[in-house]
């Protein structure tokens, strides 16, 4: 597995610069694709970004055109909605080609509203319905387990997502079988489509609970490309415990009037704002 | 047929056949894992487990995750085989299904064990009488009712050579070795006894009892044909074609419901191309509390009743 290793192994200064251009261009990007849609979930893949940016374009060892190797890196997007994020970051990193983006939510596109491994390289499992995506990736964690495989499994939930029961099905099992070689990470955004998630089933103390089920848990900005690539990046060994990443972050990162606003989970800018937000996302480019 | 015990000799419990197919499968193709809910015992997997520990995945009891988690063995080479009862399986983690296997066209075998009303006695949250209405309109979901032990094994089989999700339905109820003309093949059905004046379509537990029945017309000069749809989805439409052509009345019978089965899966292929009179034998709605056996009777799934059924049809046949 040479060439993948490779990959893995590109750590070098450039590094953060490559996470967060890759990211910036993703939110701009992601923005566009909705604005010409008509339709998604802005305000978490505009929290989602740099999570994603951080695995396809630092940490994750694959290779888009041997989709399906068996000792690839997974990533499994359990908050599904947020193709904007996994469409951008695919395309980027070259699993299907990036001018295919135009072609989001249109009819036969293989851009569904939620992600489809049938028809698009690179996505894992479907999702869309919430609270499926981390009992896949602890299925994954356990073949490789089993197999004493060492690619590495990356799940990606959302904080209200976790008040599905199923999330903590899974996280029992992963830490009973001490899942090593699986990472959990939290867009502990705080927000879900109507309401604080505080104010409507309050996760919190998140990490406690999460202790509580045999992992461990790190907390960091989730938006941070150095941060997350030194706690997404790959242990040597398995370890005994799966890991748990609550990503701190902003719904609607990067856009003034959408930030941290519940409104923009699916909202649509109209031209006006679709004009301000890109000069927003432009002008902070440098210094995400 | 009457009721009979489990240990009646010539009767089978096709748990035991799975359980037999399933460790012999896994130890020829290292893929093969079972992953069970808590359901060793009553999937009859203790043999496995001792064999083959590392390759028993047991999540407890948690259905919704066992079937996500199976969704991502497949994702990681693995072909699981996932077995626990029926009602829960099924119901329980019907999202699952859809989602992570069906429509993800995960390579996931789900085998419903202890189907229909095996659990009779418990009541109808543990009957599984409605899991192949869920379950078979879901394009790309393989579904198998198996009707004896010898089937139970060649759909196991069969399921763990195809790439395609599967859901096998098995009994738990006693059940004689039915002979087989034909081999097993997945989306064909067997037709078991040759007839011209009405066709018998069942599936699981009802294809003896159907073979009964015809006995029984027989004798009173009423010749049926006895089809086994042992593959619910995708369905031999031209089977039933075929029938209700040559046969001009189909009886339907089934250890589910009478809507959405079996029966509704053939009365949309005969509405559609060769309309004739039709039965559908099931249970109407959720049942009481009361043995397996009592509980079939109750609802004429039995020889008698596949035949007082078919009697009627004939009677209803369009000149």
């Amino acid at each position: 597995m040479g060439a993948l290793d490779a990959r893995r192994k590109d750590a070098g200064d450039g590094r953060v610069e490559r996470v967060r251009q890759r990211a910036n261009w993703m939110r701009r990007r992601s923005l566009q694709m909705i604005y010409e849609a008509g339709q998604g979930h802005p305000g978490g893949d505009l929290s989602a970004t740099d999570v994603l940016a951080a695995l396809y374009f630092g940490v994750m060892r694959f290779d888009p055109a041997k989709p399906t190797a068996p000792d690839r890196d997974r990533f499994i997007m359990s908050k599904g909605h947020c193709t904007g994020a996994l469409y951008t970051a695919l395309a980027g990193a070259g699993f299907f080609p990036e001018a295919e983006l135009t072609t989001y939510l249109q009819p036969n596109s293989r851009l569904n509203g939620h992600p489809n491994r049938t028809y698009l390289p690179g996505v894992e499992t479907n999702t869309g319905p919430l609270g499926h995506g981390l009992p896949v990736a602890v299925g994954v964690a356990i073949a490789g387990q089993v197999d004493k495989a060492d690619y590495r499994t990356f799940v990606l939930t959302g904080d209200g997502e976790l008040q599905e029961g199923s999330m903590w099905e899974a996280a029992m099992l992963a830490g009973h079988r001490k899942l090593g070689n699986l990472t959990a990470i939290i867009d502990r955004n705080r927000l879900q489509q109507g309401a604080r998630t505080e104010d409507t089933n309050a996760l919190e103390p998140l990490a406690d609970k999460w202790r509580a089920f045999g992992w461990e848990v790190v907390e960091i900005d989730g938006h941070d490309p150095a941060a997350l690539l030194s706690v997404l990046d790959a242990p040597a060994t398995p370890r005994d415990r799966p890991r748990c990443v609550i990503a701190n972050t902003i719904k609607g990162y990067g856009i003034s009037f959408m930030q941290d606003q519940a409104g923009w989970h699916h909202g649509v800018p109209n031209a006006e704002q679709y004009a301000q937000a890109q000069a927003e996302l432009t002008s902070a480019k440098d210094h995400a | 047929m009457s009721a009979q015990a489990p240990s009646s000799p010539g009767l089978f419990d096709c748990r035991d056949a799975y359980s037999r197919a399933l460790e012999a499968l896994a130890a020829a193709d290292d893929r093969i894992v079972a992953v069970v809910n808590d359901s060793v015992g009553s999937s009859k997997l203790g043999k496995f487990r001792d064999r083959f520990p590392e390759r028993l995945i047991n999540v407890g009891i948690a259905e919704q995750n066992m079937v996500g988690v199976a969704a991502g063995l497949a994702n990681g080479g693995k072909i699981p085989f996932v077995s626990g009862a029926a009602c829960f399986l099924t119901a329980r983690a019907l999202e699952q299904i859809k989602a992570d296997v069906a429509y993800s066209s995960a390579n996931v075998k789900l085998c419903g064990i202890s189907s229909g009303v095996a659990y009779g006695e418990l009541g109808a949250t543990h009957h599984s009488i409605e899991d192949l209405a869920w379950l078979r309109p879901m394009r790309g979901l393989t579904v198998i009712v198996p009707s004896d032990p010898w089937e139970t094994a060649e759909a196991v089989k069969a399921a763990a050579a195809s790439d395609q999700p599967t859901f096998i339905r098995i009994s738990r109820m006693p059940v004689p070795e039915l002979t087989h003309a034909a081999p097993f093949q997945i989306g064909k059905a067997e037709v078991m006894r040759e007839g011209r004046d009405v066709a018998i379509i069942a599936v699981g537990t009802l294809v003896c009892r159907a073979l009964a029945a015809a006995e029984q017309l027989a004798a009173e000069g009423v010749s049926a044909r006895v089809i086994n749809m042992a593959t619910i989805a995708p369905l031999d439409e031209a089977a039933i074609v075929a029938a209700a052509a040559d046969c001009g009345a189909i009886v339907t019978a089934e250890e589910h419901v009478v809507r959405g089965g079996l029966g509704g899966a053939v009365a949309e292929v005969t509405a559609l191309n060769q309309p004739v009179p039709m039965r559908i034998l099931g249970f109407d709605g959720f049942q009481p509390t009361g043995s397996a056996e009592w509980l079939m009777e109750r609802a004429g799934l039995t020889a008698k009743g596949v035949a007082a059924a078919a009697r009627d049809v004939v009677a209803k046949k369009i000149p």
